[in-house]
């Protein structure tokens, strides 16, 4: 504790926390100042895995961007694909197949329970229980062998194209997703049983890293972590794209915007995006998954900027056509980097131990806070 | 050869052989530790050392071995190599006065549980050195949590098998197993096991007690800089401490090698002792698969205000039923009318619909946080502009 006699000087303790601490998920760094254990200051410092994508995309033809998105955050890499083809298709007026768009909606949203499964293992790992992890591992797994069937990869699709898919799903998708979702559930109840109420996680998580809602606005949270604050506020519903205005799910809000309300958000999210998937399944149409038109998309000259809810909050791409077949100009507004900031707010006074609980509810992924 | 020549080579010679079948002992704890949590985390364990992995273990301590042993520049050195020589010493030391079974023990102390005590208190120090002498931030951090943790749990420790002593009249381990009789302790004090249990993983730093060297926090804690055969002895130590202190709990509550159908053969004996301190074990690993980590303000509440109230509780409760002489079943209407209350407390808090119980988390939580903010002279965050 610090002290008020004047004679008795005491110092600061600076512990640096990264970039190569287990629990900053990635190569995040935070300088912090601790009294005790108590964090009085912190600075934070990214960029260790800055690769220019943005800078790079000037140079690869619209096509081949889409690959530079897979490795923004490269848990949610459909999520990604889908904004920047949806980016491109409006700056173009291309119409995309409906058959397409479904099948868009259904990879995302089983992208969006990965990412969302992958964050409630790693983060139980964070305040300390080492089983979900292993259960959430195992149901990330089966999400990601149905990516493999059908993209032929696990992590780095290329598999959403400018104006549909690179091609139709395998015979068997539907079977195969209906397994994955009916696994899913069972899977998430089980990891939700084990942990959502437990005594120890909730004295861990409640009314730690509390962010009211004015200033979760004010300091740009979307996603999970805005919503989690209490304010309903998702892409999907608020500026609809795609065939996400046919069916039918909640958003779900927290109540204090502490961490377990962010976590909370996220689990509950999993079982409505398996609602989404299985609305979607039983609508999908047959058809094309691919517009007709030239194969190298050449948009006419003009900028566009298109947002979507990735499953760390609102992805924005902003983009500038010259009239060639490369963009003139390309900027992301990723979700991380933007919830990153609510970060000093909420290590306000809090433990060390909590520092890594507060890090890890924000679920940054540093591939998209660098890019 | 002199009497007291022949005492040094018999105590060397069982020091040997307790020296080997902990080295056993532990090799076993880690092969069952993996396999148990692989069930319970659905999935296999080690399969591919030896029959069922069981020399995956073995493979583990061999490669420790080979490592190179680094030690950070400044750290100061010599104490950086003593430091698991003095966690590692007092937890196998403590086992010259353990017994197996009634004969089987290499000193029969009679004050054993006293013996035991002042060893295992000692292991704090090495810990605290080791996070000082490593000259990392993060194990000067483990090494005063570990001291805050230790030093508060030694309390309820002591108090529990305070309370046992007081009800054998003795502090000699063998005359302990033998007053039980055919009731065992954990039926007449139960209150003294739970807290004895409980304070225990936390003395060993076993999830949800292990603060001090939480690798999402502290990343190891005081064991963050050693390497190779210096970091296995913590490792050593770690396992054996997690070994007595279930070993204890079968030998002053379980009934140690006695069972209530009359006197076993001493082969039969041994077994029925390890069998139970396995057991024990297996709960303990149960609890580490299952349960988050405290925060260590909580891990200090939970220790003082709860631990520490009902382990005097079990002192005076054996001292009253002993003083005056009433029948042994008292004792264990006190002890778990003691027992009772924060039971139903939790069972109530656990009645209330979960979402309820969870926001009221969050208030007190906020509440607290409010209470405890600090004043206008402590420096506020830093902002990062510029």
């Amino acid at each position: 504790m610090a002290t008020t006699d004047p004679q008795f000087d005491s110092v600061d303790m600076m512990l640096n926390m990264g970039p190569q601490h287990p629990a900053t998920h990635g190569v995040f760094r935070m300088v912090l100042s601790l009294d005790g254990e108590r964090i009085v200051g912190c600075r934070s410092h990214i960029g260790y895995l800055h690769r220019g994508s943005e800078k790079i995309s000037e140079n690869e033809t619209y096509g081949q961007v889409v690959t530079l998105f897979d490795r923004l955050d490269y848990v949610s890499n459909l999520n990604n694909e889908h904004v920047f083809v949806r980016a491109v298709e409006r700056l173009m007026g291309l119409e995309v197949p409906e058959r397409a768009q479904y099948l868009r909606v259904v990879l995302a949203e089983l992208n969006r329970v990965a990412s969302h499964l992958l964050f409630i293992g790693t983060y139980a790992l964070d305040v300390g229980a080492m089983t979900p992890v292993m259960y959430t591992f195992r149901d990330r797994e089966r999400i990601q062998n149905l990516f493999e069937h059908v993209t032929g990869a696990r992590m780095m699709h290329n598999y959403f194209r400018i104006g549909g898919l690179k091609e139709d799903v395998p015979s068997d998708f539907a079977s195969r997703v209906r397994a994955v979702v009916a696994d899913l559930r069972k899977g998430v109840d089980e990891v939700d049983r084990l942990l959502t109420f437990n005594e120890v996680y909730l004295a861990r998580t409640r009314g730690i890293g509390v962010i009211d809602a004015a200033t979760a606005i004010s300091t740009g949270l979307t996603g999970p972590c805005l919503r989690g604050s209490g304010v309903p506020y998702d892409v999907r519903k608020d500026d609809t794209y795609e065939v996400y205005d046919r069916f039918n799910f909640n958003v779900p809000i927290g109540e204090f915007g502490d961490c377990w309300d962010r976590y909370w958000v996220r689990l509950r999210e999993c079982y409505e995006s398996l609602d989404i998937i299985e609305q979607a399944m039983a609508q999908l149409p047959e058809g094309p998954v691919m517009a007709g038109g030239r194969r190298i998309a050449r948009p006419p000259k003009g900028e566009v900027y298109v947002h979507a809810e990735n499953p760390r909050g609102d992805i924005g791409v902003f983009l500038v056509s010259d009239g060639t077949d490369k963009p003139y100009r390309l900027k992301v507004r990723p979700p991380s980097f933007c919830n990153l900031v609510a970060l000093e707010p909420m290590l306000r006074d809090a433990y060390v131990a909590d520092a890594v609980a507060i890090l890890g509810s924000l679920d940054i992924v540093l591939g998209e806070v660098d890019r | 050869m002199s009497v007291e020549g022949r005492d040094i080579l018999f105590v060397s010679i069982g020091l040997l052989a307790l020296f080997n079948g902990l080295m056993v002992v532990t090799l076993s704890l880690v092969w069952l530790e993996r396999k148990f949590l692989g069930r319970l985390q659905g999935r296999v364990g080690p399969t591919r050392v030896g029959p069922f992995g069981l020399l995956q273990a073995v493979a583990d301590a061999l490669k420790l071995l080979l490592k190179e042993d680094v030690s950070p520049g400044p750290s100061a050195r010599a104490i950086f190599y003593v430091a698991p020589l003095l966690v590692f010493v007092p937890g196998f030391v403590v086992w010259l006065t353990i017994p197996f079974a009634r004969e089987l023990v290499v000193r029969d102390l009679e004050l054993g549980l006293f013996f035991f005590i002042a060893f295992s208190v000692l292991s704090i120090v090495g810990m605290v050195l080791a996070g000082w002498s490593s000259a990392s931030k993060y194990a000067v951090l483990g090494g005063f949590r570990s001291a805050a943790q230790l030093v508060s749990y030694e309390i309820p420790i002591i108090m529990a098998l305070l309370s046992v002593a007081i009800l054998a009249r003795s502090l000699n381990f063998v005359e302990i197993v033998d007053a039980q009789g055919t009731v065992p302790y954990a039926a007449v004090l139960p209150l003294a096991l739970v807290v004895f249990l409980i304070a225990g993983i936390a003395e060993v730093g076993r999830t949800p007690f292990d603060i001090y060297f939480a690798e999402s926090e502290v990343v190891g804690g005081p064991f963050v800089e050693y390497s190779g055969a210096h970091w296995a002895v913590f490792f050593l130590a770690e396992y054996i401490n997690t070994f007595v202190i279930a070993l204890l709990t079968a030998l002053l509550f379980l009934g140690g090698w006695r069972w209530p159908f009359g006197e076993l053969p001493d082969v039969a004996a041994v077994a029925l002792l390890l069998g139970k301190t396995y057991a024990v074990v297996l709960i303990i690993f149960w609890i580490r698969a299952s349960y988050p980590r405290l925060r260590i303000d909580q891990l200090m509440g939970l220790g003082w205000k709860l631990l520490i109230p009902l382990s005097f509780t079990a002192v005076v409760a054996a001292a009253v039923q002993q003083f005056y002489g009433w029948p042994i079943w008292s004792l264990t209407l006190l002890s778990a009318a003691a027992l009772a209350v924060p039971c139903y407390l939790q069972v109530r808090r656990q009645r209330e619909p979960a979402m309820e119980r969870a926001r009221r988390y969050a208030r007190q939580a906020i509440a607290h946080r409010a209470r405890s903010a600090p004043t206008s002279d402590t420096p506020q965050v830093e902002s990062t502009a510029g």
